[in-house]
């Protein structure tokens, strides 16, 4: 496992744990990585477990908030929701993964291919 | 989205502290999560055996999520180090033999470099201790023949200086001339002998001093008919006046003359430590100038250069005015008397170039004797790593296959290793400062500055630096071998005779070779000090310093008339000698104004009568006055007649003259019976003593006059004792003696002659002492070294010994063959130290007396003592070896 892989999942997970919330309001962990699953037609191999990392670095850095609550079916979970400066930060890393996604298509498609 | 912002640090180190309840919260979160997972896969229709499985499956791993998330939160790296450093403490532990051994190897080297490093901290790296202190300059002609006294200035010619340069915002300087216990304390029971310094008024001005209670001089005090004043060093007013707290203003009893005390200077202020190492001063008085326009050259100069100002441009505005400046401004055909015909007349240098430059050398060469102490104990530290390293390659191995990665066992190793040498760092650091605590304490050592020797933050500094250092040098390398090892190698490896052990044992014995090197480095440079030490020892000093002591006699020859004065003079000190001669044991007995190895002075440069010498060529010799008895009390030999009470003031002046004069004035003649012009006195020569080392054991000899007391003044009166019996003895009643003529005697110490020579030789023999000590050091680590090389070997061999033994190999023949593989490691470290020591040895030439670098008796010592101990060192586990019991040896593995 090289360390600079996982640097970039981890940045792309939370950037999409950001989007999840920003899309679908308060969720708990397992709704998150559902519903990720099945947005991406389940192309992201995602190991369930990781997420919490990722729930627990956003916290930290206070783009969302967590908290403990009641399912539908009446089950204990913790809920979490994206704050204001999370929505900031998710359309400032949405843009610059558009600009970058561009940038890599013009690259890689005027690019002479052997 | 990488760097942490400062909020999320924050939030890092928060959750560090609530691990447990945080760790919780996960648990209960990943509890429901695999129920909402179960839940989803049993609508889907699975069992629920296989939807727990599957629920399983997606999250992939309780523990490893808990870790993930644990990393996300919290501070890793930390609890990386936490797990590490539990680990090292059970495993040190365990093996605590190893880590005994460790500890003390290391706190041995690393309390022996805090040491010197505190030392050479205090005498060469740090400024002097007065506020800009790379301003102070030292003004001075360049050393000559004629002792201190053309080693120093005139008032008028101080005064001059100051006048005409622009390059200093002040020029002060002190009266050189001091000689210890110049004062008596009277007026409170005995008199008490004292050290007084007589300095420019500006002194502590310039120096940028501050009283720590009272003030300082102020001008009116340097005038002449000021009522006389001082100032009180700080050890001594806590000492001799209980720390009176009311001193300042208070009137003491000087000499019998009340002075007012205006002042206590700071605790951190020693005149001694800093202008005359070895001694002490315990009050200072203002210089009066006006008194001492006749008393020819007499104060040393400094200054403080303005800011800006260069040494460069100070030098070469000193060159322009030394020709203006005249011995005494009333006889024109003084001025000019400074320039030297046949060099430079003055030299402007930094006042810590003068104060510590000429150590700089010992000072260097001590820090890499210590500097190669810490090697040999890190090449040590190494090997034991190494051996431990052979017999933990199946627990690396075992690590590292269940995922422990690469990186992590070299951080484990390294944790170790900082572990080691941080407790040896704390060890040694104590031993440092009892050595540095006692080293400030050795007040007859003449060494600058070591009174102010102590412990402070740099040191600490230093402590840490070579410790983690050392870690690093020891540890790495082990480190990076044993997690490089092949994993299956070493899980098979039994680690008997195999490729990889052997390997080692290289490396080991490589190691050795270069510990024995270092050694052999260590040993020739202490045999070398040691050998000129010796030398040193062993000058013809000109006079017997053994069995003889002195004492500072005081007298008063207060009369009108200079002829009255001298037959006063004269009828004391012949009562004096008459009474202490009589007394049983004493040998002989005599007074002179200055002893060897002191303070000196030159006046007048007599010549030849009806010879005539090219200007320079006959400097003026230093002058002695001193009694009939003299001589013989101190030990010289004389040809000729030594002075008589007859030699009064109104007969013939006689001088006496050393070898080196009397050869450079009549070359080739007997110089008794020959006459010296001094201007237009006579002096007849009526002996010649020999040349006695006068400032110095290793200087060159000069040249000496001696005149009688009745016929010039003395400017002080030092009592020589030559005794039969041990001259300590004789203190108690001498001083009887003494107090019985004159009562207001002070209790001046009684000091046998050899500790004057001792205290001269002393910073020669510190650094031989101490280079002598660490190559002692050296030498116990690299037997140690071999040592440990060779048992290891033999209990690796076990196994091979025992079936050569089986196979018919004597006990003598295994023996013979574990010595020579000592023998051929320590040859090889002997070959490789002694091409070092030939390099090394040359840049320490100039610290050697009488000894050339090459000295061949210091290297066959050298190789003989290494052999020996190499010998001792292979011996124990050869002895060993060659009781193996092939059964016992076959059957275990």
């Amino acid at each position: 496992m090289g360390e600079s892989k996982l640097d970039l999942l981890q940045g792309t997970l939370d950037l999409m744990v950001l989007q999840t919330l920003a899309a679908m309001g308060e969720l708990h962990g397992y709704g998150i990585a559902r519903r990720i699953e099945q947005v991406s037609g389940d192309a992201v191999l995602l190991n369930q477990g990781t997420i919490y990392a990722s729930l627990v670095r956003l916290q930290q850095r206070g783009w969302i908030d967590g908290e403990w609550g009641t399912s539908d079916n009446n089950r204990k979970a913790k809920f979490y929701s994206i704050t204001r400066r999370g929505r900031k930060q998710l359309a400032e890393d949405a843009a610059y993964w558009e600009r970058l996604s561009a940038v890599m298509r013009r690259v890689l498609s005027t690019g002479n291919r052997e | 989205m990488s760097g942490d912002s400062l909020r999320q640090r924050m939030n890092r180190v928060r959750s560090f502290f609530r691990r447990a309840p945080l760790d919780a919260d996960l648990d209960a979160e990943m509890a429901s999560h695999l129920e909402f997972a179960i839940e989803e896969n049993l609508q889907r229709g699975m069992t629920l055996e296989e939807a727990r499985r599957k629920a399983m499956v997606r999250f992939g791993g309780v523990q490893q999520a808990r870790e993930v998330q644990r990393a996300a939160r919290g501070l890793p790296f930390v609890d990386v180090l936490g797990q590490d450093l539990r680990y090292t403490v059970r495993t040190l532990g365990r093996d605590l033999g190893f880590t005994v051994v460790a500890v003390l190897i290391l706190a041995l080297g690393i309390g022996a470099n805090v040491a010197v490093f505190s030392v050479v901290n205090t005498i060469l790296l740090r400024p002097l201790p007065f506020p800009e202190s790379q301003q102070l300059v030292w003004i001075a002609p360049p050393p000559q023949k004629c002792g201190l006294s053309c080693a120093t200035y005139s008032a008028d010619a101080y005064e001059e200086f100051k006048a005409q340069t622009r390059s200093y915002e002040d020029v002060t300087g002190y009266e050189a001339f001091t000689s210890p216990d110049n004062y008596r304390l009277t007026g409170r029971g005995q008199p008490e002998p004292a050290t007084g310094m007589e300095v420019i008024g500006n002194f502590f001005e310039v120096l940028g001093v501050q009283p720590a209670m009272g003030r300082l001089f102020t001008a009116q005090e340097s005038r002449a008919g000021a009522h006389p004043v001082a100032l009180l060093a700080y050890p001594y007013w806590r000492r001799q006046f209980a720390g009176d707290p009311a001193i300042v203003g208070k009137e003491i009893d000087l000499n019998g003359t009340p002075v007012t005390v205006v002042g206590v200077l700071p605790a951190s202020f020693d005149f001694g430590a800093v202008f005359s190492p070895g001694s002490k001063v315990d009050l200072i008085v203002p210089l009066i100038l006006d008194h001492e326009r006749m008393e020819g050259n007499i104060v040393t100069m400094m200054g403080r250069l303005k800011p800006g100002v260069t040494l460069g441009q100070a030098q070469a505005e000193a060159n322009l005015v030394v020709p203006n400046l005249c011995w005494n401004i009333k006889y024109p055909q003084s001025c000019g008397s400074y320039v030297n015909k046949t060099g430079a007349s003055i030299e402007v240098r930094t006042l810590k170039d003068y104060v510590s430059g000429r150590l700089r050398r010992s000072l260097i060469v001590l820090w890499s004797a210590v500097g190669m102490i810490l090697l040999i104990a890190c090449v040590n530290l190494s090997n034991l790593l190494l051996a431990r390293a052979a017999a933990r390659g199946k627990e690396f191995a075992m690590r590292s296959a269940l995922g422990a990665s690469r990186g992590r066992l070299v951080r484990q190793l390294l944790t170790e290793s900082l572990i080691l040498s941080g407790a040896g760092a704390v060890l040694g650091f104590g031993l440092a400062w009892g050595l540095v605590i006692w080293l400030a304490h050795q007040g007859s050592l003449a060494l600058p500055l070591l009174s102010t020797l102590h412990i402070d933050g740099e040191v600490l500094g230093w402590t840490v630096l070579i410790a983690v250092v050392a870690a690093l040098l020891f540890g790495l390398f082990p480190g990076l071998r044993m997690a490089s090892g092949n994993l299956q190698e070493a899980l098979k490896d039994s680690g008997h005779g195999t490729s990889a052990g052997r390997r080692h044992e290289r490396v080991r014995g490589a190691l050795v070779i270069a510990e024995v090197a270092l050694a052999c480095l260590l040993l020739v440079g202490a045999g070398l000090l040691l050998r000129s030490f010796l030398k040193v020892l062993e000058i013809d000093l000109g006079f017997q310093p053994d069995h003889a002591a002195s004492i500072k006699v005081e007298y008063d020859d207060s009369a009108p008339a200079d002829v009255a004065r001298a037959l006063k003079r004269g009828e004391i000190f012949q009562q004096v000698i008459a009474r202490v001669s009589a007394l049983p044991g004493v040998e002989a007995a005599g007074i002179v104004d200055y002893l060897p190895l002191g303070p000196n002075r030159a006046w007048g440069t007599p010549v030849p009568q009806g010879k005539t010498f090219p200007e320079g060529a006959v400097p003026g010799p230093l002058v002695y006055v001193c009694t009939p008895g003299y001589v013989r009390a101190m030990g010289m030999r004389l040809h000729g007649r030594d002075f008589a009470w007859s030699d009064g003031p109104k007969s013939q002046e006689v001088v006496m003259i050393n070898a080196a004069a009397a050869r450079t004035y009549w070359p080739g003649e007997d110089a008794v019976g020959k006459v010296l012009m001094n201007g237009k006195d006579e002096l007849h020569v009526i002996g010649v003593v020999d040349d006695v080392h006068a400032s110095s054991v290793e200087a060159e000899k000069g040249w000496q006059i001696y005149y009688s007391v009745m016929q010039n003044g003395p400017n002080d009166a030092q009592l020589v004792i030559r005794s039969r019996v041990a001259p300590g003895s004789l203190a108690g009643s001498v001083m009887h003696a003494l107090r019985e003529l004159n009562p207001s005697q002070p209790a001046a110490e009684f000091k046998p002659v050899r500790t004057i020579v001792d205290r001269a030789n002393s910073p020669r023999q510190f650094f031989m002492l101490l280079v002598g000590i660490f190559a002692g050091l050296g030498l116990l680590l690299a037997s140690l070294g071999i040592y440990g090389v060779i048992a290891y070997s033999v209990t690796q061999r076990t196994q091979e010994i025992g079936i050569r033994m089986a196979l018919g190999a004597t006990r003598g023949r295994v023996q013979r063959g574990v010595l020579a593989r000592t023998l051929w490691l320590v040859l090889a470290g002997i070959v490789v130290g002694t091409l070092g020591s030939f390099v090394a040895a040359r840049a320490i030439a100039s610290l050697l007396f009488g000894t050339q670098p090459t000295d061949p008796l210091t290297y066959v010592g050298m190789v003989l003592l290494l052999m020996l101990v190499a010998l001792v060192a292979g011996y124990l586990p050869a002895r060993r070896a060659s009781r193996i019991n092939p059964m016992i040896a076959l059957r275990t593995n």
